[in-house]
């Protein structure tokens, strides 16, 4: 649940829209229509997917359309034309009650400025949502103190906005989105009036919160750091227009044109790319179901021309890695009954497939061999090798800067 | 140029005054009748309770909304109008000018709200509430007094003409002056129109909206003089006594009487305004 559709989306703001809305479809952009109309173009012809449970990040520079297009997704904004459908029902034909019942229920909003009533406390804060649907206060109290508890700040429930940090203002504004148990958490510019330490850290928190109960969300931002960081999938927005909608390496390696490229100039893409994303599956492996025989890992080590193997279980999970010359010392020792474990190389730890090419850097830098990398469930899913790190790192420099000149 | 042709605007309104006498008194005399009521309730009630047990709530009230500073003041400033020999006077002009407040309240907080939720009704009311707060007095005095007859109801009608702006006004400054942001927080979690405004607008222009009530109290109280002149009692009467027999010592006991009053007053629901 919370998959929303967007089509075909327009937002002008302005007396007579219809005009204006020609000419965009005709492909005239947002200065002409204004000079031509007066009308101001919000968002034009806007179509995407957002996938439920997925954090989709909405960047543009300011003046982009990025804050008119989430509050056209639960109409705070009219739309001039076009629909938005959350999980089949839509959204732009809803009359006043069920857009009311809607919004209760189903989206809820946490604001850049916070957006906290100065007149409740911190507690009545966090269950505004569920007041406004009738919840009756015990109910709702309790609920409130546990989306405080979820976000740190359990105990400060008697507090006034006023007497809090903007970072601890900023969490009970998420409280308050989290207290409605949303399928959808649409959030507008939600940490960029924090300074920077404290931004990091509620993304931190945004992405664990976000581990514990999957949600849709729709961040909206103009930090581009912060959209990688914490972006499954991004778009991006230009003069109301989206120019594009992808992973961020997808967007990184390939942007779709010089908007796009210069937003991500300056970006260290070894942030970017995780390992997930260059690894290979190029060296043998040995699956053992007990203890594995030395014998039977030298024959498929010798029959290949590579130094290392790597060892996993039956249900192909990492366990270690082995080298030929060790394999062979030890058979050559006269100790062909040891088991695999105790011939596996000493730091050949593995490294996990969401980490990025900064995390896995010195990994790949200090060890002699190429680095093992597993998922959540340690489950092997190839390797990392320097030479493959070095020639994403060319690749993408070159994506970057060279194409961008032409 | 303009000896020949004139518009004859004071015979126009003579003449629709007269026919407004001649046939619609009943009804303004029926208009009347709550607010007679009001006012006699007041009056009655203040005048049958002891004056100690009068001094003693003004002062608690004083003592809880400020401190014992203003409580202090109040017991010195209404044991002085006693002494003054203008303690029946004071109640009457305490009826008029807690009946008028009632009232302004009662029409002014919601066609304030509605002035601060909607530009084209601020736009059409704004030119009446000049019209009522920089007509002089003395214009309006006789219509009433021809409809309404003399006496305190009439001094009370009055007041309510020039006091009943500022507590619309400022509602609607109130009400304006709620941060869009937190109107736009309410819609997005679900709150109907009705829901954004008795839980966010209202309760965040409370203070702006107790502040236009303190403003109207004030009006009310600077009425007392202009409405003894229409035949009501309270503090004016002394005034316009001594006024019209050359008599400045029980003028001025009147005037001091008014000061000590809204002194009184404004303080109490100054500091009602501030502590929220």
């Amino acid at each position: 649940m919370g998959t929303i559709r967007v089509e075909n989306l327009y937002k002008i703001f302005g007396n007579k829209p219809h005009k204006a809305l020609e000419m965009l479809k005709e492909g005239h952009d947002k200065q002409s229509v204004l000079d031509a109309t007066g009308m101001t173009v919000g968002v034009s012809n806007a179509s995407f997917t957002i996938e439920s449970g997925e954090i989709f990040v909405i960047m543009g520079l300011s003046g982009s359309g990025k804050s008119t297009i989430v509050r056209l997704l639960n109409r705070l904004i009219e739309p001039t034309a076009g629909r938005v459908i959350v999980d089949g029902q839509d959204v732009t034909a809803m009359n006043n009650n069920d857009l009311v019942k809607f919004r209760l229920h189903n989206m809820s909003m946490v604001f850049q400025s916070f957006a906290l009533m100065p007149h409740q406390n911190v507690l009545d804060n966090a269950a505004f949502g569920l007041e406004l649907a009738g919840v009756d206060k015990e109910k709702r109290h309790q609920r409130a103190r546990e989306a405080l508890e979820q976000v740190g700040l359990a105990g400060w429930e008697d507090q006034y906005p006023d007497q809090l940090s903007g970072g601890m203002q900023q969490r009970v504004g998420l409280a308050r989105g989290l207290a409605v148990d949303p399928e959808i958490l649409l959030m507008d510019e939600a940490f960029s009036a924090l300074d920077p330490l404290i931004r990091t850290e509620m993304q931190d928190e945004l992405l664990k919160l976000q581990e514990e109960q999957q949600r849709t969300i729709v961040f909206i931002s103009h930090d581009l750091d912060e959209a990688l960081r914490i972006g499954d999938r991004i778009a991006i927005m230009e003069g109301g227009r989206v120019v594009q909608v992808g992973t961020p390496d997808e967007i990184l390696q390939n942007p779709a044109n010089d908007y796009v490229r210069a937003f991500f100039r300056g970006v260290d893409p070894t942030n970017v790319i995780s390992a997930g994303d260059i690894v290979r599956d190029t060296h043998p492996t040995i699956v053992v179901t007990k203890k594995g025989s030395l014998r039977a890992a030298h024959e498929i080590l010798s029959g290949s021309e590579l130094e290392h193997g790597y060892v996993l279980d039956a249900k192909h999970r990492f366990l270690g890695i082995i080298s030929s010359e060790g394999v062979r010392e030890a058979i050559e020792e006269g100790r062909p009954d040891l088991t695999l474990s105790e011939v596996f190389l000493e730091d050949g730890d593995p490294v996990n497939l969401d980490e990025s090419m900064q995390d896995i850097l010195p990994m790949v830098a200090s060890s002699p061999w190429p680095v093992p990398v597993v998922d959540a469930d340690g489950v092997y899913k190839g390797v990392v090798s320097k030479n493959r790190f070095l020639r994403t790192l060319h690749r993408t420099e070159e994506a970057m800067n060279g194409e961008g000149a032409a | 140029m303009f000896e020949e042709i004139l518009i004859p605007l004071d015979q126009w309104v003579s003449v629709f005054i007269e026919w407004l006498v001649d046939n619609h008194r009943e009804f303004f005399q029926t208009l009347k009748w709550p607010v007679e009521q009001l006012l006699n309730g007041f009056e009655h009630g203040l005048n049958a309770l002891h004056p100690a047990i009068v001094i003693a709530v003004i002062c608690l009230a004083a003592w809880k909304f400020s401190g014992k500073r203003l409580a202090a003041f109040s017991l010195a400033a209404t044991v002085t109008v006693g002494l003054l020999g203008l303690w029946e006077d004071t109640m009457i002009t305490l009826a008029m000018v807690l009946s008028s407040v009632i009232i302004c309240t009662l029409f002014g907080v919601p066609l304030g709200i509605m002035a601060g939720r909607s530009d084209r009704f601020e736009a059409s009311l704004r030119p009446v509430l000049d019209a009522m707060q920089t007509t002089p007095a003395f214009v309006y005095l006789v219509p009433i007094v021809m409809l309404f007859s003399v006496g305190n109801v009439a001094g009370v009608l009055a007041t309510i003409i020039f006091a009943l702006p500022p507590i619309i006004r400022l509602t609607s400054l109130g009400i304006r002056g709620v941060h869009p942001e937190l109107v736009e927080a309410a819609q997005a979690f679900g709150a109907t129109r009705r829901q954004v405004l008795v839980k966010v607008q209202i309760p965040l222009a409370m203070p702006t909206i107790l502040a236009g009530l303190n403003q109207t109290i004030m009006m009310a109280l600077s009425m007392v003089v202009i409405a003894a002149l229409i035949g009501a009692g309270g503090l004016g009467s002394p005034v316009i006594l001594g006024l019209n027999t050359l008599d400045i010592g029980r003028a001025v006991v009147g005037g001091v009487g008014i000061v000590l009053m809204a002194i009184v007053l404004d303080r109490i629901t100054q500091s009602m305004a501030q502590r929220k």
